[in-house]
């Protein structure tokens, strides 16, 4: 009897819409924000996380309208990223149903909006989502990028963590730029270092490509909860089946 | 037509209640509402709430509302979760403030000393699914099943002095109360809105609960 570690999937939302090839059978509209995150839901999904990628800023409320209706109809908690500048766009996510709302590149802009946010809202709500990237010319070993992983910051991705984690951060969603795409498994280094190094939550993403990569980001990466994206999406394997292999490998999951 | 009014004093997000509370098809009046005139005339209260304790206290200070629920919680059906059912205490160590000492004993801080199952140490805040043992019987449990899964979301833990007020009970690095309850009022340490089926019926159980619980 113990918390369970979680999975998550993330899904990309473009205008309003699901993007990124979801492939499931029998969906009416594979686009359709609901129908995606219920049917995720039905599979067992412990949380939902909403990556808004919508470039134009004229569509950017599109992303309200999003979460006002999944939160209408799926029960379990949400969180949403992208675009996110201002302690006043975490609060328009949260009004709109969102549960925790995830900073990444404007944490680095602005280093006190983490705090300002965090203090307002709770740190349950904020997620600070770190991009790392391995590169020798730092302390740990990894960079922090920005921009979708574009942009170097210089910073230390471990000393980040913990700066974030200081200022008010609830959880680190934590990506591997160098594993995100390969389907090799996520960077357990990586995610074992930051496991080790904060108290708060790590939800490890980037390169999950078979069901055991599940099983070894929490055995060896120390992660307290999986993001995939694609591996959900086309079809490969269901949540479901993903926490089926983890119970068997004696991990305790919500079944 | 019962009015159900989820009290607004400025901390977490309301919606979700709301939204699962009108989900459920209920044919109650659901309100979000900070205003003492609507706890006052509410057929049933539920007080949610997140942020950190001392915040909490100063706006319910501030908007006037720990008469209105005091007197709410000692006469009609009422649900807090979370910081809802920590404020009920009379301590807690976060902020080290009083709360409103409706129940006795004090919320006390996770401190993790041990590695998990996996070897991983506990993180804090306790966050995600976890099993609630129910203790003892209550209305708002019926139709769920003994060491079903529910969301939590906090870093506090409530103590009661009262043992016989514990009807939920839940392991992380220590074994802590996630549900208390005495007379009319009842609260969980977790997320019912968040929980999925199990969530949605326990709020559905709330509704049609009349408010009468003898342990």
């Amino acid at each position: 009897m113990a918390l369970t570690k979680r999975i998550i999937p993330c899904l990309d939302v473009n205008n309003g819409r699901v993007v990124k090839g979801v492939n499931f059978v029998s969906l009416r509209d594979a686009g359709d924000p609901v129908e995606v995150a219920q049917r995720y839901d039905e599979q067992g999904a412990d949380e939902l996380c909403f990556l808004d990628i919508t470039a134009s800023s004229d569509e950017r409320g599109l992303i309200l309208k999003v979460i006002e209706d999944v939160a209408e109809q799926v029960f379990i908690p949400l969180t949403v990223g992208g675009g996110v500048r201002a302690t006043a766009d975490v609060q328009r996510l949260l009004k709109a149903g969102a549960d925790k709302v995830s900073i990444n590149t404007s944490a680095v802009l602005n280093p006190g909006l983490v705090k300002e946010a965090s203090s307002f809202f709770g740190s349950q709500c904020i997620v600070v989502a770190i991009d790392a990237k391995a590169r020798p010319g730092v302390n740990s070993g990894w960079e922090v990028f920005t921009h979708g992983g574009r942009n170097e910051t210089g910073l230390d991705a471990i000393e980040w963590g913990l700066r974030m984690q200081e200022a008010g951060a609830g959880e680190i969603l934590l990506t591997s730029m160098d594993q995100d795409g390969t389907k090799q498994g996520f960077d357990i280094a990586l995610t074992r270092a930051m496991s080790d190094a904060l108290s708060i939550p790590i939800i490890a993403s980037g390169g999950v490509g078979v069901a055991e990569h599940f099983v070894e980001g929490v055995l060896k990466g120390g992660a307290d909860a999986l993001l995939a994206a694609s591996v959900f999406h086309y079809g490969e394997m269901s949540v479901r089946e993903v926490k089926e292999v983890m119970a068997q490998a004696g991990i305790e999951v919500r079944l | 037509m019962a009015l159900v009014v989820v009290v607004d004093y400025g901390m977490g997000n309301l919606r979700s209640v709301e939204k699962a509370l009108a989900h459920l098809g209920t044919s109650d009046v659901i309100k979000i509402s900070g205003d003492p005139a609507d706890i006052a005339i509410a057929d049933k209260i539920v007080f949610p709430g997140q942020g950190a304790m001392p915040d909490c206290m100063k706006e319910l200070e501030s908007r006037r509302l720990i008469d209105p629920i005091r007197l709410a919680a000692a006469t009609k059906p009422f649900l807090g979760i979370c910081i809802g059912l920590q404020l009920l205490f009379e301590r807690s160590e976060e902020g080290d403030v009083p709360g409103l000492g409706l129940m006795l004993g004090q919320a006390r801080k996770f401190s993790p000393e041990n590695l998990d199952a996996t070897g991983v140490k506990f993180k804090v805040p306790h966050m995600g699914w976890n099993k609630v043992d129910i203790c003892r019987a209550h209305p708002i449990f019926e139709g769920i099943d003994n060491q079903e899964y529910f969301y939590f979301v906090h870093s506090y833990f409530v103590e009661p002095v009262v043992s016989e007020t514990v009807i939920g009970e839940t392991t992380y690095c220590n074994s802590f109360t996630s549900a208390v309850a005495f007379g009319n009022l009842v609260a969980v340490q977790f997320h019912p809105e968040k929980s999925q089926h199990a969530g949605l019926k326990l709020l559905s159980n709330f509704l049609n609960w009349d408010g009468q619980w003898t342990c």
